[in-house]
């Protein structure tokens, strides 16, 4: 187990380069247009231009800057900022917290409500529970968030005035509601499908009738026997979900002028400041690894049978 | 063939699907005869953010343009883009998928080892990386939906091909003197057709939500151009004055979506009967 853990530590270490080394050639594939680009808004003579590349280091070769990126990463340095003048890590810093708030939320939300929905329409499978949770959850996985959004804040805002239409407030709670149900809406209806596929699948085996044919009351089959072998399957899909939803707060971020990671990334591709990309979108990929990284660990705490060699 | 018919029927999921996706196609096909107004030029701020009525049955936007006769003329960016960079989708990935389940050796390790990053990279955040080279605009979205989404073609394609390496039939066809490619081209790839087309629905789908999403963000396809994606972004603004402009285009990328995932699943179902048990 330890073993095993090690080693899928130490795997992380090829795929993180492997992710910089993509993301850095796609960024910084046109030699030095990251200045001209940066500069396209407004009149720049060529010797100012010829300075900010000076400055930025974009004047050396491809491969060196790569190497300069990768010696800087290796000590958690991911640059500067070309236009804000200040260190990504800094400026990364203070919107981690907030993105991490919105998507820890969004996955509260779909994982309590997720679950029991798929457990129970598998359970009453064929009653209107289930057609009608299966309906919402087959909607929910094709409804734009933003456009979902848009809904809540029309409905919940200006007609009920229940909640904030968008921004942070203070970091309260009740500015998180809308974003979260946002986000996390997709992510319900998938695990609702992968639970329900998952519990009529147990509910199959051998050893569930074996359970009913000693007489185990309904309840403790379900718990002990259905559950308990369900949770892989659904704690695989969580972990990907999780992953996805870090991904998908750039969207609900911007469309609630929430102050976290996506928006921050957003506002710097219109900018073109390259660093702040690089380091924006290095950490969300950390973050999708971390989360399924800690799920195949898990596994082995849930299902003994599962051995890693 | 009548009894195809008849287990196509059976399926009502798939039959929406089928009947959705159809409609949305003849849309963006027929779009300049199925429309009284033109989608950019026939602005008019005389009767701006009009609310529904019978002369426009979802109303109009901030600059008084018809906005059913957007989304009619919006079905035709979602589609192309979806269709489009779909089709480049599939081919990166059964082209990969192909060499590194035929090939073996390094082709495996490097293509796998590349499929491997690629899937823990979200697509979203793929895109958003792409779109920052390219900067905005409706071909950057297409070459960066294009480049996203293969991973997945590519370990199916694998898989499937290695399975199939083990049949008879292709070791027949490899003792009877076929060349690699011929094998590849003649034996293993009209075997793998079904679960690829469905994969490609689902990403149509997929990459429809992803190219209104990047629109949403300012990044897709640049106004005048209707595009679902871009009408809700201007919509914000007005969205408690005149909701209209924000729920219609909305609901026309959940239906499209909607009708291009039932296809899949029902289309997935019906080739594999014994997952549609459940």
């Amino acid at each position: 187990m330890l073993d095993y853990a090690l080693r899928r530590i130490l795997q992380f270490i090829p795929t993180i380069i492997g992710i910089s080394l993509i993301m850095f050639c796609l960024l910084n594939v046109l030699p030095g247009n990251a200045a001209l680009m940066a500069g396209d808004k407004r009149e720049l003579s060529p010797e100012v231009i010829e300075q900010m590349k000076k400055n930025w280091g974009l004047d050396k070769p491809l491969y060196y800057r790569y190497l300069v990126y990768m010696k800087d990463l290796a000590h958690g340095d991911m640059g500067e900022s070309f236009l804000r003048q200040e260190k990504v890590n800094k400026l990364v810093a203070s919107r981690i917290w907030p993105t991490l708030r919105l998507a820890v939320a969004a996955m509260v939300i779909a994982l309590t409500l997720g679950i029991p929905l798929g457990f129970f329409s598998a359970l009453r499978q064929g009653t209107w529970l289930d057609s009608s949770s299966m309906m919402l959850a087959v909607s929910g996985v094709a409804m734009p968030q933003f456009w979902l959004g848009l809904l809540l804040m029309l409905f919940f805002s200006a007609k009920l005035g229940w909640f904030p239409t968008s921004g942070y407030g203070d970091g309260d709670f009740i500015h998180l509601v809308l974003p979260a149900i946002t986000l996390g809406l997709g992510s319900m209806a998938l695990l609702a499908r992968t639970t329900r596929a998952a519990v009529l699948e147990v509910l199959e085996e051998d050893f569930i009738r074996t359970a009913k044919s000693k007489g185990l009351s309904t309840l403790l089959i379900n718990r002990r026997h259905v559950f308990q072998n369900t949770l892989v399957l659904i704690l695989t899909t969580a972990g990907l979900q999780f992953g996805s939803l870090i991904g998908q707060t750039v969207i609900v971020e911007k469309l609630f002028s929430w102050p976290g990671l996506g928006s921050l990334l957003v506002d710097s591709i219109f900018l073109r400041d390259i660093p702040m990309i690089q380091g924006g979108i290095l950490l969300i990929i950390l973050a999708f690894l971390i989360v399924n990284l800690v799920v195949d660990l898990l596994y082995c705490v849930i299902d003994p049978r599962i051995k890693y060699q | 063939m009548r009894k195809t018919i008849h287990n196509i029927l059976r399926r009502k999921n798939l039959v929406v699907g089928i009947v959705i996706t159809m409609s949305v196609i003849f849309m963006a096909l027929f779009a300049p005869l199925l429309t009284p107004y033109h989608p950019i030029d026939d602005a008019d701020l005389m009767v701006s953010e009009q609310p529904p009525s019978r002369q426009f049955l979802f109303g109009t936007d901030e600059q008084g343009r018809d906005i059913l006769t957007r989304i009619i003329y919006g079905a035709r960016v979602s589609l192309s883009i979806g269709l489009l960079s779909q089709a480049m989708n599939s081919v990166i990935g059964v082209v990969l998928g192909l060499l590194a389940g035929f090939m073996g050796k390094w082709w495996d390790d490097i293509i796998m080892g590349l499929t491997n990053i690629m899937l823990s990279i979200p697509s979203l955040v793929f895109a958003l990386a792409i779109m920052a080279l390219l900067g905005p605009g409706l071909i950057n979205v297409f070459l960066a939906l294009g480049f996203t989404n293969w991973s997945y073609t590519c370990r199916i394609t694998r898989s499937q091909v290695l399975s199939a390496r083990e049949l008879n039939f292709v070791k027949a066809a490899h003792a009877l003197g076929y060349g690699k490619i011929r094998i590849m081209l003649t034996q293993i790839l009209p075997n793998i057709v079904g679960p690829i087309l469905v994969i490609a629905t689902l990403g149509v789908a997929g990459a429809i939500l992803i190219e209104a999403g990047l629109s949403f963000l300012g990044l897709g396809t640049q106004p005048p151009t209707p595009s679902w994606g871009g009408m809700l972004a201007t919509a914000r603004e007005q969205l408690f004055t005149a909701p209209w402009i924000s729920i219609f285009p909305g609901l026309a990328i959940f239906i499209t979506v909607l009708g291009l995932n039932l296809l899949g699943d029902g289309w997935r179902d019906y080739l594999d009967p014994r997952i549609s048990r459940q």
